[in-house]
């Protein structure tokens, strides 16, 4: 069947905001989804909040729409728009939640728009677990026991009735918030009135246990004439109890027999079309019981998945590309196989090597939070790696997870009663755990009793285990090749041992550590005996037929003997680079997302991919994340799936031999090679490592500014802890302490005195070791600003300038942020804009450069210079019309800005954009969601709109902050802000708003005439203000924390408002902004208007 | 410690691994299967006689073996070629480890061989002929000896895997009883799968097994409601008799022809076959049945295909078609209840998406019964 004619404008929904359980993935899968449906012809209509994603450049869909992803705002779109087709599937539970409403309100029916892919009674068959139960018990499949209920006291019936444990999970939200897992009644009323709350539906299911059955996940298509093709099967390490996103992940499934693996395809393909998604790709979670083989059918998402991106990744096959091809009307027949082009879409990919799939937490960022692992997502990343073997992919992974670990290492001894505490609760330090168990000497059947982690696996690392201590006890030969060369018998044994530990996935550095040796002899001894990495294909099908498109992982592998001439000239060109020599760029990305590496690195390497290959240059990627842009094949023109580390990339260097490798735009993780790189030789094109090193080393840093007469706050370095005692008393407090070389103010703190200073300053060494520990003096009150400038060398042009709305003191990565800036006047810009030329030229910087000042008392102070990509850099882009990170590549390869036509900074005048940060805190109940100078939002999204307010609103709105209309506002703040406050009091009360406050705010507010009822603190007795909160008698809270180390009850009051969906806001000029949002708000309704029309405005703006 | 073990390719191509399962040599034509799971099946699949087989798959072995899961008594693959042996059976239903259970069967086996490097030598030069041994130390001493070795076009291999007697296949008690109710079904063993044996007996047939050399008469004499033409190994124009018996059958009674049954099928009709380069062995071949267009994921084991149009007299016409390469999957005789398919409907190991092809049969069967 060919694809429909009588579709001509589809309507595509973006997922938001990167949260838990929702983040690059789908910008992958809408990315997709665009360009397959754009070669086709359709007029695309695009709506997503997040402009760090490549969806939303204004070239991928004909109408880009970055406003909040609400039934209101797509309503008004759809009134603009008129398309004929709605494709809710790529973007993630967001969309499928935001199609049901607009569906409900018959918006859908009203403006004659098709829902494709998945109709909305296949969306509920999959979403509702009631209808889902229904649904599989017709078609003869089993799911676990399981009843719902809408009131705490159905749910405790249910309970009695299954027994403990119980499942908790809550319809409609996600990746599982909400959910958990009871072992008591105790715990069971907690979890499951937490679900209750945050059900859209308010409706939770309760089921059986299926906690430590073996964990599979099938990945199937469907096409509309009824063909189903099972794409992947990935096998969860992890049993049932942990979260399939918090699983390492196998694939393909390992332990299935093919008789029970036939079963569960033919429960999948059951599925599939008992839920009746028409087309496209869905996921299908089985759980297996270890013992018995009973088989259940544990949940199906009708759409393209976190699991769909990794499966895809993982064999070749693009699900997202070929799901919006189906959703149009083609057949799996008609489409051709990407990877070997000769061959149909219809198959199933086949593959002969194994994928493990590692995720990446961020517990370091959230202290007080709960590390356990369970229903409930929260890791924020992952890394995928892939080997020839189990053992060699899942020490790829661990030395990909960025961690500091160089491959699966335990990280010392630990006592086995200790460990078999800590092995019985899932955790993210669990598999490492595991490897101290096994050397420790626990039996494998202890370890499964205690992990119900498959023996398979466990013997596997046994297997581990046991060859590290045969390559441990070779030390001493391997260290006698280092000095003396050694005889040609010493040197085979010891390239036969090093064959076997790379066989194994062992790193050279792990190695190096290992036989007390360094790890550039390790190198050597490799190019020395031939120890080379084999690069192989991912391509579909297990070589059966030839690949046109390179998509490579390395494996080390025994070399095949020639024994005729004949046979070595065949086997010379088994598998050589595909594509003929042209000028070739490397361009390494950052690995897994992590809170302060994310998204916005990714979307600038994948600008620069197609900026070079605009140029006709040859762009070899270098990168681990599974869920991003960067590893789609069809970005760049050869995708290395690799752990971006110094040996991973060499090897690729020494391969490829390009003529430059791209450091500046993956973050933190490719900047941290740039050392080890340029030292062996590799081009790295850009600003010059002087330049670099000018910017990084503060010493030189600091001359330079003296140099051009700019300002910075009094600072200093120390290498211990007394010596920083001496360094803050000489700054000043406050003062701001942070680690060398990280990313993200990871472990950055203000301190207040010095014995805060020494606790904090310990921190920073154990983040950076070996490495001094920065204190700069604290600004307080400061206005922050961040600059962002793309240069050649010679010509500079600033990209955006940004204001923080927040004051001083919170991380640029949380801060939200307005373009072009709203309170600063203009001799305060100029002196900046003059600040950052004058840096830029002194730097000599070609490509990106991002610069952080405070202005306090019109004076402008530098805080920071990075000679790299920053996190704002899409935002930028978006905001003025100008693809920065594409121009900074053609600038680092050569072509001058002049050349390329940006040589004025763009003017916006008449929009404003705003920034805002979107954190995880209702995953971790009970953190305190105060901000400060280490980040802690996964995300961000973008408002715009013709002026701040509703800009501001909007960006509130798809951050999720819903600010009210009406109600009562609490207000609580501390002594300093109380003048402040009675401003933002005095327009609340305007606009209608009831007033509640603690006694002294309250009184403060009364001296200055509004009214303002006085409520109990927390320890004041009862009634309280936890009380109304949890009452819903607040609609929005005011709540500025009291210190640097908050009192307890503030953070109880802050915490209950998140987990209750309630706006908290923490900051003065936060609540600044938020009146001006919510006068929006009553003032219009919300309107929305494309990217496209925007960036015209500023065309015209330009041109008249 | 195992100890090492040589596999030689006729092109002088030389892997050197571990020895793994029995001690020994073994020579055989070498192929490699693409399926990742369905180890067991494979070994015990009559149609691998004379074949060294190689998982493309790298760990193999990780779910031990059972006695529910063979295709025959006994593996025929004369050699297994593998990356990684599991050093565990992690299954519910294993009774024994994977290497025990080569060395109890004395099939000689590698571990440690690069297969990607092996699969895309035979991908690009077709398949060849090999050796195996644990006992050889000498690579070249080996390649001579696998130059020696006889080639499997032109051979009948039937003869090696065909049962001795007729036998009949206990009933299935839950079959799918009014269905196939009674059918007598005679199956021809040119090295039948046990799958097929079962799917037939599931749906409530009554099925006997023949020897391959089983005359026309002696099969028209057991008064079959139809044929099954079984899989097998080898080259099928070396089975002359196997085609000549079948010509006498063709017009008496319904037939399905199954991979080597297809292609005797094929010669039956006047045909003729020819070898593919590297062969089908795998189960994720799409294969498309030309009247519904509907795709099946199939599984597929075979080196010889039928050329559809050299059959004379238009007779016969193609009705599925492998989509990733276009070779004949599948036909039918136009006018009589004969169908044939160059894949596996049985599966085992592999997908179940043809398996309603054996219903098909039935319904062809039964249709003619009550017609008459």
């Amino acid at each position: 069947m060919p694809k429909r004619d009588d579709l001509h404008k589809i309507l595509i929904i973006g997922s938001g905001p990167i949260v838990i359980s929702q983040a690059c993935e789908f910008d992958y899968s809408g990315t997709q989804a665009c360009k397959a449906l754009k070669e086709e012809g359709y007029a695309i209509v695009l709506i997503n909040s997040n402009p760090a994603t490549i969806m939303t450049d204004p070239e991928l869909a004909d109408r880009t729409y970055i406003e909040p992803i609400t039934a209101e705002a797509i309503e008004r779109i759809i009134e603009a728009e008129r398309p004929d087709a709605l494709l809710p599937t790529l973007g993630g539970q967001t969309a499928l939640n935001v199609t049901v409403q607009l569906a409900e309100r018959g918006v859908l029916e009203r403006f004659g728009v098709e829902l494709i892919g998945a109709k909305l009674e296949a969306i509920k068959r999959a979403e509702d677990r009631a209808l889902f139960k229904q649904t599989m018990t017709s078609v003869g499949l089993e799911i676990p026991k399981a009843g719902y209920a809408r009131t705490l006291e159905e749910a405790r019936a249910l309970a009695q009735a299954f027994g403990f444990p119980v499942v908790v999970r809550p319809s409609f939200t996600l990746g599982g918030t909400g959910g958990g897992v009871a072992y008591n009644a105790e715990e069971f009323d907690r979890v499951a009135g937490h679900g209750l709350a945050l059900s859209m539906v308010h409706q939770i299911s309760v089921e059986e246990s299926v906690i430590g059955w073996k964990e599979f996940e099938l990945e199937v298509m469907r096409d509309r004439a009824d063909n189903v093709v099972v794409v992947c099967s990935i096998e969860n390490v992890d049993p049932m109890g942990v979260h399939t996103g918090d699983s390492i992940t196998v694939a393909p499934a390992q332990t299935l027999t093919d008789r029970e693996y036939q079963e569960m395809r033919d429960a999948a393909i059951t599925v599939i079309r008992a839920i009746g998604v028409e087309t496209g790709g869905s996921n299908i979670q089985f759980a297996v019981h270890p013992e018995s083989g009973r088989l259940l059918v544990i949940e199906m998402n009708p759409r393209v998945s976190r699991s769909s991106a990794l499966a895809s990744k993982a064999t070749g096959f693009p699900i997202a590309k070929i799901a919006a091809k189906l959703a149009v009307g083609y057949t799996l027949d008609e489409l051709p196989n990407d990877i070997t082009k000769q061959t149909p879409a219809c198959f199933e990919p086949t593959i002969d090597y194994v994928v493990v799939k590692v995720p990446r937490f961020a517990f370091e960022k959230f202290p007080g939070a709960d590390p356990t692992l369970g229903i409930q997502m929260k890791s924020v990343g992952e890394t995928m790696a892939i080997g020839r073997t189990f053992a060699e992919a899942l020490q790829k992974g661990m030395r990909g997870l960025e961690v500091k670990k160089d491959g699966w290492d335990a990280g010392g001894a630990w006592p086995l009663d200790l460990l078999r505490e800590r092995l019985a609760v899932p955790s993210a330090e669990r598999m490492f755990l595991l490897k101290a168990a096994l050397a420790g000497g626990l039996s494998l059947e202890e370890l499964y009793q205690l992990t119900k982690i498959d023996r398979w696996f466990l013997r596997q690392l046994y297997q581990l285990v046991v060859e590290e201590e045969t390559l441990a006890a070779a030390a001493e030969p391997m260290r006698a090749c280092e000095n003396a060369a050694p005889s040609p018998e010493a040197a085979a044994k010891a390239a036969q041992t090093l064959r076997l530990a790379k066989q194994l996935g062992y790193s050279d550095r792990q190695l190096a550590k290992l036989w007390g040796v360094d790890e550039a002899t390790i190198r050597r001894w490799r190019a020395q005996w031939n120890v080379r990495p084999s690069y192989y294909l991912v391509d579909t099908c297990a070589a059966e037929f030839e690949a046109k498109t390179p998509y490579y992982y390395s494996t080390y592998e025994t070399p095949v003997v020639a024994l005729t001439a004949k046979q070595e000239a065949g086997s010379r060109k088994l598998e050589k680079p595909l594509q003929p020599p042209a000028k070739k760029v490397v361009s390494l990305g950052g690995g897994p997302n992590r809170i302060g590496q994310g998204i916005e690195f990714d979307y600038c390497c994948v600008h620069a991919a197609f900026a070079l290959r605009g140029l006709g240059v040859q762009v070899i990627m270098v990168n681990s994340n599974p869920e991003t842009v960067s590893t789609d094949y069809d970005t760049s023109d050869t995708l290395y799936f690799e752990p971006v580390t110094l040996e991973d990339v060499l090897n690729i260097v020494d391969r490829e031999r390009p003529d430059g490798v791209i450091v500046q735009f993956g973050g933190q993780t490719p900047l941290n090679l740039a050392v080890g790189l340029a030292k062996a030789g590799v081009p790295i094109l850009g600003t010059s490592a002087e330049g670099v090193d000018a910017a990084e080393n503060r010493e030189k840093f600091k001359r330079l500014l003296e140099e051009l007469g700019l300002q910075q706050p009094p600072s200093g370095t120390a290498m211990a802890v007394d010596d920083a005692a001496l360094t803050a008393r000489a700054v000043g407090y406050p003062c701001l302490v942070r680690p060398s070389y990280v990313l993200g103010g990871r472990a950055m703190e203000i301190v207040y005195d010095e014995k805060q200073l020494r606790r904090f300053a310990q921190i920073a060494f154990e983040a950076s070791p070996g490495f001094p520990v920065l204190i700069d003096k604290f600004l307080e009150d400061a206005i922050e600003v961040d600059v962002d400038l793309v240069g050649d060398g010679e010509t500079f042009v600033i990209g955006g300038i940004l204001e923080h709305i927040e004051e001083a003191g919170i991380h640029s990565g949380d801060s939200a942020m307005v373009l072009p800036p709203h309170t600063l006047g203009d001799e305060v810009l100029d002196a900046i804009r003059e600040a950052t030329i004058r840096l830029a030229k002194a730097l000599k910087i070609v490509g990106l450069m991002n610069v952080q000042y405070a202005v306090k008392d019109d004076i402008v102070y530098v805080l920071e210079v990075n000679p790299r990509a920053s996190r704002t850099v899409p935002f930028v882009s978006k905001a003025i019309g100008v693809p920065l990170a594409k121009i900074a590549t053609r600038a680092m390869f050569g072509l001058s800005l002049r050349e390329q036509g940006f040589t004025r900074e763009v003017a916006v005048e008449s929009y404003c954009a705003v920034k805002e940060s979107v954190f995880p805190f209702t995953r971790f109940p009970g953190v305190d969601i105060i901000l400060g100078p280490e980040m802690k939002s996964t995300g961000e999204v973008m408002g715009l709109d013709a002026a701040f307010g509703p800009a501001f609103l909007k960006s509130q709105l798809a951050a999720g902050q819903l600010l009210p209309k009406s109600g009562t506002v609490f207000v609580s703040v501390k002594n300093e802000d109380k003048r402040f406050i009675t401003l933002v009091a005095q327009q609340l009360q305007q606009l209608g708003f009831e007033l509640v406050a603690t006694h002294g705010t309250a009184k403060a507010l009364q001296r200055l005439g509004v009214r303002a009822t006085p409520v109990k603190k927390i320890h004041e007795g009862r009634p309280n203000v936890l009380d109304l909160i949890t009452d819903g008698q607040i609609q929005l809270v005011i709540n500025t924390p009291s210190g640097r180390l908050p009192r307890a009850d503030e953070v109880r009051i802050r915490s209950a408002a998140a987990a209750l969906g309630i706006p908290c806001i923490t900051t003065i000029a936060g609540a600044q902004a938020s009146v001006s949002g919510i006068a929006a708000l009553l003032q219009r309704p919300l309107t929305v208007k494309p990217l496209q029309e925007y960036h015209a405005a500023l065309r015209r703006q330009v041109g008249g | 410690m195992s100890g090492q073990a040589w596999l030689v390719l006729e092109d002088g191509a030389a892997f050197r691994g571990r020895a793994i399962g029995a001690e020994g040599e073994a020579f055989g034509e070498v192929v490699f299967n693409t399926a990742m799971t369905g180890y067991q099946e494979v070994l015990t699949d009559p149609s691998y006689k004379g074949q060294l087989v190689c998982m493309t798959y790298p760990h193999i072995g990780n779910y031990g073996v059972n006695e529910e899961d063979v295709e025959s008594r006994r593996p025929w693959v004369e050699g297994f070629i593998i990356r990684e042996l599991s050093p565990i059976a992690s299954n519910f239903r294993s009774q024994e480890s994977l290497d025990a259970y080569l060395k109890r069967h004395r099939v000689v086996a590698i571990d440690g061989v690069d297969t990607r490097a092996l699969t895309l030598t035979l991908r690009r030069q077709g398949s060849m002929k090999g050796g195996l041994s644990t006992t050889e130390p000498d690579p070249q001493r080996l390649l001579s000896r696998v130059r020696a070795s006889p080639d499997i076009v032109g051979v009948d291999l039937v003869t090696q895997v065909t049962c001795e007697a007729p036998y009949e296949w206990p009933p299935t008690a839950q079959g799918t009883g009014d269905r196939g109710q009674g059918t007598k079904i005679t199956v021809m063993d040119f090295g039948v799968k046990r799958n097929i044996l079962r799917e037939l007996a599931a749906l409530g047939c009554r099925v006997s097994i023949v020897p391959a050399a089983t005359s026309a008469k002696e099969i028209l004499a057991r008064q079959p409601d139809g044929v099954v033409l079984s899989n097998g190994p080898g080259d099928p124009a070396a089975v002359t008799y196997a085609v000549a018996t079948i010509r006498q059958l063709i017009g008496r009674v319904p037939m399905l022809g199954i991979c080597l049954g297809h292609q005797l099928l094929g010669l039956a009709f006047g045909g003729q076959t020819f070898k593919l380069t590297f062969g089908h062995h795998g189960g994720n071949h799409p294969v498309q049945d030309l009247a519904t267009r509907k795709v099946a994921i199939t599984t597929q084991n075979h080196n010889f295909a039928v050329r559809v149009d050299s059959i004379p007299g238009g007779q016969v016409e193609l009705t599925h078609r492998n989509l990733n390469d276009q070779t004949v999957e599948g036909m039918r005789h136009k006018t009589l209840p004969i169908f044939s398919l160059q894949y596996h409907p049985e599966a085992a190991p592999g997908p179940h998406d043809a398996r309603y092809l054996f219903g098909r049969f039935l319904d062809l069967v039964r249709g003619q019964t009550a017609d008459a």
